[in-house]
């Protein structure tokens, strides 16, 4: 059946900011199908507020809003540029909340506006659990046993039926949010309060658990004729109990027969039919009972998913395209199967390889919250690995992890809890495979193993035979070493390191010795079909065997080096700067080469690069496919700390590396090098020492004096970073920081504080500097950058103070050799401009510079660094005037992490930002905070409590909130200073001060703003439990003197209902220029 | 870990791979082909079709959850040799009783491990299916490779007598094979119809679907005569898959051309062949065949697409069938031969058998447009190339053992009926 032509306009809704359960894998899904509904010839409006993802770029859609992804707003959308058909199943959860809420309220029936992909009855049927379960029993199918509950007496009633273990599901929760596995009463009765306030409808399910069965998901497509097709199994090693999305998975499934899969795809299918998804992806979980094969439905998503991502990744089959073809009529037949060219996508494709894909955690950041895997989703990344085994691959996801390791132990960096190693094995947790690993390793049997964690014993037979490699290693030299053990212990996944670690030798020699042995990595192509059809998609992965299949260069290659799984520091806006220097030198005539390992990006989508290299991120691993491909240039600085910290390997292994070389960015790294070039630039910077020893650091401190800013060396994301105002404390974090980053020193700053913070993006070429965007945060100094908000342009800067920092940025950029990116932080604190920190490399920041002001900075930089000048690329002026205020806000993840505390301080805590725009700075804020479905009451009560420092600040804030009518409630001494002032306020008590206090008043729903700003350091204080009670409640919460300000100014342009709507193309867009002059590197170099 | 046996595979142009033994020791020839299934590497091992074969696993992991007897699919292993890249010793199912090497070794049947399958599988998409030896005794590639080109291979050889009953026994009644209690799926209380089935190296799954369907099967040997199969008074004649070339077994359809229009016939695979060969098509040798459970078949009639288990190197030249009869292909002309044409139109071909009448071309495999199923408009007769009793594979064809059924009650729109979902 041929494309719909009654469709002209469709309006595609994205995912919102980067949140724990749903990452960038949205970014990729909405991309492909944007991309593909605009070559198919329809107009795509997009509605997306998260200004860090490729499909927001303006050349994926007609129509481009970077708007919250709220029914008030789609509706604005809808109302101005009027589409015939909406597609809700690209955008995760968020997107289809919001699709329902559009239908249910019908402004889609208002505006005739059709859901394609999914209609509201089939998401019902497949979200609500009570409609699901009718629909399988009409289909013959089991789900746990289980009933509903509003209140905990319910839950009560069905427990004493029921008995425990029981699993607590609210309802239409995001990732599992507000779930869990109860196993006595006092847990049930917590789990289900949480689960009903966290539950839109205040509901949730009490259900038979199934912990410790077998977990599997099917990604299924259906299309219009009633085609469908399995796209992939997926296995997950943990058994239920570990949400899938915390679970290590294996695709394709191995420990099933075919009887047994095909009852699963048979089951598959019929749910698909049953619920009704006529056209589009899905995927379906089941739960095995290992005893016994009991097969029972545990969910089914009718949207593209992180796992949808996943099985793309691993199939090299596009679902998320397929499905939005699928939607607006195709069937599977008609749509060929990009990969082999020649035949269908109406198949299932089959693997010769296998797929693991391990969890990223990122428990160092969030201290005092339970670590335990459970049903409620905690990682915030993943790394994907393809090898042609189970051990292969599995040793491979664990060294792309960016956590350290090396791979699955074995790496000298293995430590055990000795006094509590089996509950290491019982309990799910982050560090369990290691566990695993160990017991093996120390001789226990694979039953007895299987026994404590329910792992399937045909996975730890595979991880025994790896450390019965590592054993057979242990036993020799690297020079004993024969070739057939070298290979081996390859083909069993371990890395050079490992084997350096093994061997009491080190990386470098194991790759020289296994070089001489003739043990070279070979690269396969994933290609759909197992090598029964030609590929010419070059997508690869790294192996261990005997053919290699990298096809022969057609133009001078350069390879991109990603930013690996996403963490809290390092997310998409690196992964968005890869993908866009891949394409900018793809269109000035270079063969891309992209090296990832995070499934979720566009940066490992097959069609983003020319050609693609599924591997971790590690020296080895990177060096293999530098001597397959012999690039002209590497791109170190696009992806983060990852790649960077590569550099000077590469460089010393003889690599070419593209734009600012590494002694430039090692000199920007080194502060004490780095003060001298500032001095010599007199350019002032908070003073500062480098300490290697507690006894160094205090030395330091007395020089320069509290209080002060502490950080390891080479970190992103602030890791291990605090403000000290006192010597015990920074002595403790100096011990920390040493953990944190072993080689390098903590250095040590004179904290500037309540100095006003201020990025720059810019790019040099060398003999010029371009400046992207000067971004004025909100939160002062001390912040970290990454989850702070900030605005473009400045709003409370004065111009000149600007141009003072516009020079600074040309002249450190010249200075230090930049030639590509680089980004700056600056404070301001009494008419001093400080220089805080310099990365000559792509920020966090460049994708919302981009998107704000129209000129793709990665673009522009990837250029650059491949020998254009900025001269000759037509960029526009950098003091022009914008036309409007940008704002991006962060989005914190604290709701997920209970117990870890919510203030803001430089360590960096948040996954994902916004961006909201408008014609004026509150109303942009205002914006910013509604995308992050950070509420902004319109009335009601704020309750006010502030450290002394903030108390003058507040008296402005609190007399805006009463002119817009709140109630202010507020504790004794904050009371006072407002009586002072004349402004109305009710006294509360704090929480122990007695009852009722603050957090009953918050229980009770008798607040709806609160603005707490921390006491100094304390944790278990009433700042704490009020901040944590806020995330409880969903009260909006606000820790920064700043940023009530900014709040407060954006409820006033809420109440004056000044929010409109706008797109990016309203805008003036740079369009990238043909090259004025070749790059160098095109010339010279053939065809290899 | 146990000393591992060496093992060697050589092929008739002198590629080989060494690995590491899997299986029984020795030594054996046999054609060497590849499959892409995920799972079944049970049925595919004791699928009858494979006899002369050495068979080829992409998937990487083999044996990962052992055998057992429930998913037996004959009365043992008929392929020659078994070529994997990993072959699991520990098997983890609640249904296994065996692990693969135990089973090779006692079913003696030489298996390698080892290898780089994936250029294996490459090297025969390229250069076609070819003759290999696989030894645990012969470990010199040149000696090796020599024994491949020097054996028999499978053009032209009847291996049906090989791997067929020699006595007619009845499903479901007795043990028919005499070595295992085996899983005959559900039978019917009360058949509506009794069907005869050849046995050319039937799978068990085909007869265990007929049962379901609602059948009493006798099984026979192929080389029951056309009146023997008329005196047992059957409803339907079931011809089955089967190993080897099929323009070496003439006894077989020519006993077909005997029966056909004087009772239904239903054919899979091999009985595809038959059915075709019977109705004067030509076979030929497909470059390295259909084996996997993942390829598209489109059914003309209702235009959609099943993913089909499939198993067979050779195939049927439609056209050759017969001149094109425009008038009943919804007046369209395009070649009988151009599949592609075919399908994209949305018209279905008939063509003009001299002895039987029309042949409709019902079934066509969208990865390389080839024939998958025909039916007879004037006799009642239809077969598949593929197979619908899966195992190993989807059960997106079941429907055609009820249209099998619908044929038998006399309905001619047999063939459009819904799909079954499993």
């Amino acid at each position: 059946m041929p494309r719909r032509d009654d469709i002209k306009t469709i309006l595609v809704i994205g995912s919102g900011p980067i949140i724990i359960g749903q990452a960038c894998e949205f970014d990729y899904s909405g991309a492909q199908a944007c991309k593909v509904l605009r070559e198919d010839g329809y107009r795509v409006v997009l509605v997306n507020s998260n200004p860090a993802t490729i499909m927001t770029d303006p050349e994926f859609a007609d129509r481009t809003y970077v708007e919250p992804v709220t029914p008030e707003f789609v509706e604005k959308v809808i109302a101005r540029e009027r589409p015939d058909a909406l597609l809700p199943t690209l955008g995760g959860q968020t997107g289809l909340n919001c699709a329902v809420a559009l239908a249910e309220s019908g402004v889609l029936d208002r505006y005739g506006v059709e859901m394609i992909g999914a209609t509201l009855e089939v998401i019902r049927k497949g979200e609500d659990r009570r409609l699901f379960a009718e629909a399988m029993a009409r289909i013959g199918l089991e789900v746990p046993r289980g009933a509903y509950a509003y209140k905990v007496a319910d839950a009560e009633a069905i427990a004493s039926d029921m008995g425990f273990p029981l699993v607590i599901r609210p309802s239409f929760t995001m990732g599992g949010a507000g779930g869990g596995i109860v196993y006595n009463i006092d847990e049930l009765r917590e789990q289900v309060s949480h689960g009903v306030a966290l539950s839109p409808v205040s509901e949730v399910l009490v259900e038979e658990s199934v912990i410790g069965w077998k977990e599997y998901e099917m990604e299924v497509m259906r299309d219009v004729n009633d085609n469908a097709v399995i796209v992939c199994s997926i296995e997950n090693v943990d058994a239920m109990g570990v949400h899938t999305g915390d679970s290590i998975t294996v695709a394709p499934a191995q420990t099933l027969t075919d009887r047994e899969y095909q009852t699963m795809r048979d089951a598959s299918l019929a749910i698909l039919r049953e619920i009704g998804v006529t056209t589009g992806g899905s995927n379906v979980q089941f739960a095995v009972n290992p005893l016994d094969g009991r097969m029972v439905v545990i969910e089914m998503n009718p949207r593209v998913s992180r796992s949808s991502a996943l099985a793309s990744k691993a199939t090299g089959f596009p679902i998320a395209k397929i499905a939005a073809k699928l939607a607006v009529g195709y069937t599977l037949d008609e749509i060929s199967n990009d990969i082999t060219k020649v035949t269908p996508a109406c198949f299932e494709p089959s693997i010769d390889y296998t797929v693991v894909k391990v969890p990223r955690w990122a428990f160092e950041k969030f201290k005092g919250t339970d670590t335990t895997l459970t049903t409620r989703m905690k990682s915030v990344g993943e790394a994907m690995a393809i090898g042609r085994t189970f051990p292969e691959a599995l040793g491979k996801a664990f060294r792309s992890l960016e956590n350290g390791r090396r791979g699955l132990g074995a790496d000298g960096h293995d430590t055990f809890d000795e006094l509590k190693f089996d509950r290491g094995l019982t309990v799910p947790n982050e560090n369990r495979m290691f566990y695993i690993a160990d017991a093996l390793w120390r001789g226990r049997s694979v039953e007895e193993v299987a026994g404590l964690t329910r792992i399937d014993p045909w996975f730890l037979d595979h991880v025994k035979s790896i450390v019965e490699v590592e054993g057979m290693v242990r036993t020799v030299s690297l020079e004993e070493m024969d070739e057939g053990l070298m290979r081996k212990a390859k083909q069993h996944g371990l890395s050079d390191p490992q084997l350096g670690y093994l061997t009491g030798t080190d990386e470098v020699r194991v790759r020289a010795r296994r070089l001489d042995l003739g043990v070279k990595a070979t690269f396969k192509s994933v290609d759909t079909c197992a090598g029964e059809f030609l590929a010419t998609t070059p997508y690869y992965y790294k192996t261990y065997e005997e053919e290699d299949e990298v096809a022969p260069a057609t133009r001078p290659r350069v390879m991109i080096l990603g930013a690996g799984p996403n963490r809290i520091g390092q997310g998409i806006e690196f992964d968005y700067c890869c993908v866009h220097a891949s394409y900018a030198l793809h269109d000035a005539g270079f063969e891309t080469v992209m090296v990832n390992c995070n499934p979720e990006t566009v940066s490992t989508d097959y069609d983003t690069s020319d050609r693609l290299y599924f591997e971790p991120l590690t020296f080895e691993d990177v060096m293999d496919i530098v001597d397959a491909e012999k690039p002209v240039g590497v791109l170190v600085t696009f992806g983060g700390q990852t790649p960077l910290k590569l550099a000077r390997a590469l460089e010393n292994a003889g690599v070419p590396i593209l734009g600012t070389k590494p002694e430039a960015i090692d000199l920007a790294e080194d502060r004490e090098r780095f003060a001298e070039v500032l001095d010599r630039l007199g350019i002032a910077y908070p003073a500062a020492g480098t300490a290697r020893s507690a006894s160094e650091a205090v030395e330091v401190a007395a020089r320069i004096g509290y209080p002060l800013l502490v950080r390891p060396s080479y970190v992103l994301g602030g890791r291990g970073m605090v403000i000290a105002y006192n010597e015990e404390y920074m002595l403790k974090h100096v011990a920390d920081a040493v953990v944190v980053s072993p080689d390098h020193p903590v250095l040590l700053d004179r904290f500037l504080e309540g100095a006003i913070e201020v990025d720059v993006d810019a790019v040099c070429d060398g003999v010029d500097v371009y400046i992207g965007g000067v971004m004025e945060h909100i939160e002062e100094a001390g912040i970290h950058s990454g989850d702070s908000a900030c605005c473009i342009p400045h709003f409370t800067l004065g111009d000149a103070t600007v141009e003072e920092i516009r020079g600074y940025t040309r002249r450190i950029a010249m200075e230090i050799g930049c030639h590509g990116l680089i980004n700056i932080q600056f404070a301001v604190k009494d008419a001093t401009v400080y220089v805080l920190e310099v990365n000559p490399r792509a920020s966090r920041t460049v994708p919302f510079v981009s998107k704000a002001t129209g000129v793709p900075l990665a673009k522009v930089a990837a250029r650059v660094m491949a020998g254009e000048l900025l001269a000759d690329l037509a960029l526009p002026d950098e003091r022009r005037d914008l036309g409007r205020f940008c704002v991006k806000e962060a989005v914190m993840p604290f709701g997920r992490f209970p117990g870890a505390d919510s203030v803001l301080g430089p360590e960096m805590k948040s996954t994902g930002e916004v961006m909201g725009s408008a014609a004026d700075f509150p109303a942009a804020y205002a914006k910013s905070q509604l995308a992050i479905d950070y509420s902004l009451p319109h009335e009601g009560t704020a309750f006010v409590s502030v450290c002394d420092g903030d108390k003058r600040a507040l008296v402005g804030v609190a007399r805006h909130l009463n002119q817009l009518g709140f109630r202010l409630l507020s504790t004794r001494g904050t009371a006072k200073a407002l009586r002072a002032a004349g402004i109305p306020v009710t006294e509360v008590l704090k929480v122990h001060e007695g009852r009722p206090n603050i957090v009953d008043a918050m229980t009770n729903d008798e607040v709806q703003i609160v603005i707490n700003t921390p006491f100094g350091r304390e944790t278990r204080s009433d700042g704490y439990q009020i901040r944590a009670a806020a995330i409880r409640h969903g009260i909006t919460n606000i820790t920064t003197m700043e940023a009530a300000q900014a709040a407060v100014q954006a409820i006033e342009a809420i109440k004056e209902m000044r929010l409109d709507v706008s797109a990016l193309q309203d805008y003036p867009q740079w369009v990238p220029p043909a090259p004025v002059r070749r790059s160098p590197l095109l010339e010279g170099e053939a065809s290899a | 870990m146990t000393e591992a046996r060496r093992a060697l595979l050589a092929l008739e142009d002198g590629t080989h791979f060494f690995g590491v033994a899997c299986g029984a020791e020795g030594e054996a020839d046999g054609e060497l082909c590849f499959n892409t299934s995920l799972s079944g590497y049970q049925e595919i091992l004791s699928d009858p079709s494979y006899a002369g074969q050495i068979v080829t696993m992409t998937m990487p992991h083999i044996g990962n959850y052992g055998v057992n007897g429930a998913d037996m699919e004959s009365r043992g292993v008929f392929a020659r040799g078994f070529v994997v890249r990993e072959m699991c010793r520990r098997p983890s199912s609640w249904r296994s009783e065996q692990s693969v090497p135990d089973f090779l070794a006692k079913q003696g049947v030489v298996g390698i491990e080892g290898v780089d399958t994936r250029r294996l599988t490459r090297h025969l998409r390229e250069r076609g299916a070819m003759r290999a030896v696989i030894s645990t005794l012969d470990l010199d590639p040149a000696s090796l490779s020599a024994k491949a080109a020097a054996s028999p291979g499978l053009v032209g050889r009847d291996l049906v007598r090989e791997v067929a009953v020699p006595e007619a026994y009845v499903w479901g009644s007795e043990d028919p094979t005499g070595c295992l209690p085996i899983d005959t799926g559900v039978l019917p209380v009360e058949a509506r119809h009794h069907v005869v089935a050849f046995d050319s190296g039937i799978k068990f799954n085909i007869l265990r679907r007929l049962s379901d369907a609602g059948c009493s099967v006798t099984v026979v040997p192929p080389t029951t005569s056309a009146d023997e199969i008329l005196a047992m008074s059957a409803d339907g004649v079931f011809l089955a898959n089967g190993p080897g070339d099929p323009s070496a077994v003439g006894y077989l359809h020519g006993t077909l051309g005997e029966l056909l229009g004087k009772v239904p016939v239903f054919g899979i695979c091999l009985g595809h062949q038959m059915l075709s060969l019977a109705l004067g098509a030509k076979t030929y040798k497909l470059k390295y065949g259909h084996r996997g459970g993942n390829h598209p078949v489109m059914n003309l009639l209702t235009r959609r697409v099943e993913i089909s288990s499939q198993n067979h190197g050779f195939c049927v030249d439609f056209a050759s069938i017969g001149e094109l009869d425009p008038p009943n292909a919804g007046g369209v002309a395009h070649d009988p031969a151009d599949l592609e044409a075919w399908v994209t139109s949305g018209a279905v071909p008939v063509v003009i058998s001299p002895r039987f009448g029309r042949v409709q071309l019902t079934h066509v495999n969208l990865n390389d447009m080839t024939v998958e199923g025909i039916r007879c408009l004037d006799v009642p007769a239809f077969s598949v190339q593929y197979h619908p009793e899966a195992a190993p594979g989807p059960h997106d064809s079941r429907y055609l053992f009820s249209a099998f059924m619908a044929l038998m009650d006399g309905s001619t729109d047999y063939l459009s009926g819904s799909r079954a979902g499993g």
